[in-house]
């Protein structure tokens, strides 16, 4: 059985991210970027499947500019057998959007024919959390997202997904072919060990022409500005009850 | 003279909570987290109180030439700093009486704060005039007992300068008053795109003028070099007050003898440094770490040297910890994982620092690629994202915490030969081998040949067994191999004793012919350096 596994190359999750003077974004400048924390879960999971002889094969894909091979080479590291880029050069963060992703997502599972499609949650650079729902729409396909556990029946026609929700866990059951996008508690990533390193240099890693796929990418959402959160100013003691309230009411704003 | 407290309980151990690593650190260039002030940050503590560990005890007595403050002092004081600038309430007192370790406990009944140079200047001569011993002190986060009162030396604290003068954006040349905390120095320069020339666990406490006066070395010594080097000229206060301005915002200038250099390293026994001028490298946008396991120290060495060999130009540190080292940091700190299936007896940290991330990773592909095809590791792994950069630190960082945990430690800081460094742990883990509840590392800066060794007694009963078969074995073991026994931390009271021995009989009676032209009273810093 084969499972398709969609990463994404963003800013490093330790960076302290900047926003560009004119708002009209973040600065990527000689930042620090790496594969995106829910993906290297979705990578893991995809490798640990490959380990329990659940899969046959992992193909990692991602979407975006030559660097993104970075964040390919590290899934081949951990474990993937193959790697293909869809290379565009719109924005990852901005331009190049969920719907389009999915789109891109729904021709790579036209030619690899997979059982399983494997996401993170979201990305931590726009936070959208789409495109592993919008994929499972356009395919037609049962979707369980936030996954903290995949449990795959003996016969390998369907799959057992925990999801976290608001209220708790729910486990749902799915028949395959599915879309699963995967949570914080499924699983702790590996490193990736030299002798894997090494390995992962013969592993194939095709480069596609985004545009050549005839797949419509240019964004439907515009950014009107990005701004940094008000900057957090010092508490202060106040000295009774009524000078917190006419703090509360004329400086807080929060009451009337 | 005041009593000398013997076998005691450790107390407000818990409350002084100094962070020697802050656990969200990042040895990142280019990311700190953030620390607003020089109260030590809550985090990894500093060793717990143990039911009977003791204080050290001084072999010799208070030099009674020095006066006893009197209540007219106080006053003095007060009205030089002002009410704020005086402490004098026990509680206030005690975390600037003990050190880090827990283990040097001094019993001075006043810290100073004064908030300017002035203030400072007219402290120290009247201090000089009254005979009244000082300790200059910085963060407090010393190794040997430097930085706190011996007996009942006034605490002459540095934190109330903290000011960051100027900074340079094209050369990167820094001018900042003592007091300021490295970590909040490294916030400054990165936002500008440089990084600072020192690293240390400390950082989140520790004070510029007090790394100066310390040369303190640490994790990046082996990229930027010692202070001496970076440092540009520094602000010094004499014993006897007056202020010797020799800052310069000059990358060269060799109009005169570097006497600012004295003052690097001596521990503030030749004067208090009150602002520091410094070079501070250009940031790096790319990181690449690796941590490898060896079989044996001799691989280590030689992964150590090809390392260094092929990223000569990116190097930027090279460190190693042995197995006990390494299940100490799993054991007792949360949250960290042995990033490997199985166990080794030696594991080596090697990170670059460049400016191209393509390129760097390409580099290290390729020697990673050689190091395993001709064995020379067993195994390793690469650091794929920030993260894991911190992961892998922290395992070598937390070292010394560690054991702090687990009970009282005995450290060694010795510089030896390269090759067959590690021998000395070996024989001193042989020689140790009868002594119940004891465990012993060996770690440290491979890349500077600096030897850490940390004996760690869980059980207390073992203290005086352990001590008996340490020294004088250890320093003799240095002695015949002509390293060390101080590579970084310096001599403070722990090892002033060993002055003589370290160094010719011509040297150390230079040094004190400086002392007695700088400080002729003898009031900064007494009984550490040199006894």
């Amino acid at each position: 059985m084969r499972a398709l596994v969609a990463v994404k190359r963003v800013i490093d999750y330790a960076v302290k991210v900047r926003v560009k003077p004119d708002k009209s974004g973040v600065e990527l400048n000689n930042i620090k970027m790496s594969m995106n924390p829910f993906c290297e879960i979705a990578v893991e999971e995809g490798v640990r499947l490959k380990e329990a002889g659940t899969l046959s094969e992992l193909v990692a894909v991602s979407c975006g500019p030559d660097k993104s091979q970075e964040s390919l080479r590290q899934a081949l590291a951990m474990g993937a057998d193959r790697a293909i880029l869809l290379k565009t050069d719109y924005r990852t963060d901005m331009e190049l959007q969920p719907l389009a992703v999915a789109k891109l997502l729904k021709k790579m599972v036209e030619k690899e024919d997979p059982m399983v499609v494997l996401l993170g949650k979201q990305a931590i650079d726009d936070d959208s959390n789409q495109t592993g729902q919008l994929l499972a729409g356009m395919l037609g396909w049962p979707q369980a997202t936030f996954a903290s556990k995949l449990a795959f029946n003996s016969g390998l026609t369907g799959v057992d997904v925990t999801r976290e929700v608001d209220a708790g866990l729910q486990t749902i059951s799915l028949k395959l072919p599915c879309v699963v996008t995967c949570d914080l508690r499924l699983n702790q990533p590996r490193y990736a060990t030299l002798p894997n390193l090494m390995k992962a240099k013969k592993k194939p890693l095709e480069v596609v022409d985004a545009a050549s796929l005839g797949v419509d990418m240019s964004p439907r959402l515009e950014y009107l500005s990005v701004e940094e959160p008000p900057k957090r100013e010092g508490g202060r003691k106040v000295d009774s009850v009524d000078e917190l309230l006419d703090k509360l009411r004329n400086e807080a704003k929060v009451l009337a | 003279m005041l009593p000398r407290q013997a076998a005691a309980r450790v107390p407000l151990l818990r409350a002084l909570e100094r962070s020697f690593f802050p656990p969200d650190s990042s040895h990142l260039p280019f990311h700190r987290t953030l620390c607003f002030s020089s109260r030590p940050r809550r985090a990894a503590a500093a060793p717990k109180e143990h039911s009977s560990n003791r204080y050290y005890v001084p072999q010799f007595q208070r030099d009674a030439r020095f006066k006893q403050l009197d209540g007219e002092d106080v006053d003095f004081f007060r009205g030089v700093v002002g009410e704020g600038g005086v402490l004098t309430d026990e509680k206030e007192v005690a975390p600037y009486n003990l050190d880090w370790m827990g283990i040097y406990k001094g019993e001075c009944p006043l810290v100073l704060k004064p908030r300017t140079v002035g203030e400072t200047q007219r402290v120290l001569k009247y201090c000089n005039d009254q005979r009244i011993a000082v300790v200059p002190q910085g963060g407090n986060t010393g190794l040997v007992g430097g930085s706190v009162p011996t007996f009942d030396e006034v605490v002459l604290s540095l934190a109330n300068l903290n000011k960051i003068i100027s900074f340079d954006e094209s050369t990167g040349v820094l001018h900042c008053q003592a007091g300021c905390v490295l970590e909040s120095l490294y916030q400054h320069v990165e936002e500008r795109g440089f990084t600072m020339p020192i690293d240390l666990g400390a950082k989140g406490s520790c004070h510029i003028g007090g790394n100066v006066s310390t040369n303190a070395g640490g994790l990046r010594y082996l990229r930027y070099g010692p202070l001496s080097g970076s440092v540009l000229g520094l602000e010094v206060v004499k014993a006897d007050g007056t202020r010797v301005d020799m800052t310069s915002l000059l990358r060269k200038d060799n109009t005169g003898y570097k006497a600012h250099q004295l003052f690097i390293g001596a521990e503030g026994t030749l004067g208090v440094v009150t602002a520091v001028t410094m070079i501070c490298p250009f940031k790096s946008s790319s990181v690449q770490l690796c941590l490898f396991q060896c079989d044996s120290f001799d691989k280590v060495v030689q992964a150590a040297t090809e390392c260094r060999r092929r990223m000569s130009d990116i190097i930027s540190a090279v460190e190693f910890f042995d197995r006990s080292a390494l299940e100490m940091v799993t054991t007792h700190i949360p949250g960290s994982r042995d990033p490997f299936q199985s166990a080794s007896p030696f594991y080596l940290l090697v990170e670059t620092s460049g400016q191209d991330e393509a390129c760097d990773y390409a580099r290290v592909e390729k020697l990673v690629g050689k190091l395993i095809e001709d064995e020379t590791v067993t195994d390793g792994v690469y650091a794929e994202n920030a993260t894991q950069i911190q992961e892998f630190w922290k395992l070598r960082e937390s070292i010394g915490p560690a054991m702090g945990h687990a009970g009282k430690v005995y450290k060694y800081d010795i510089t030896l030969p390269l090759t067959g460094m590690y021998h000395i742990v070996e024989l001193l883990k042989e020689r140790l081998k009868g002594i119940p509840g004891h465990t012993c590392v060996g770690y440290g800066h491979l890349g500077d040949s600096n030897l850490h060794i940390n004996v760690l007694a869980e059980d207390l009963s073992a203290c005086q067994q352990l001590e008996a078969a340490l020294e004088p074995f250890i320093w003799d073991y240095i002695k015949s191999v002509k390293g060390s026994v101080s590579a970084e931390h310096g001599l403070g009271v722990m090892k002033a004793d060993k002055i003589t021995a370290a160094n010719e009989m011509a040297h150390v009676e230079l040094m004190r012919e400086l002392k007695r032209l700088l400080d002729p009273n003898g009031i900064l810093n007494p009984y550490k350096v040199m006894r």
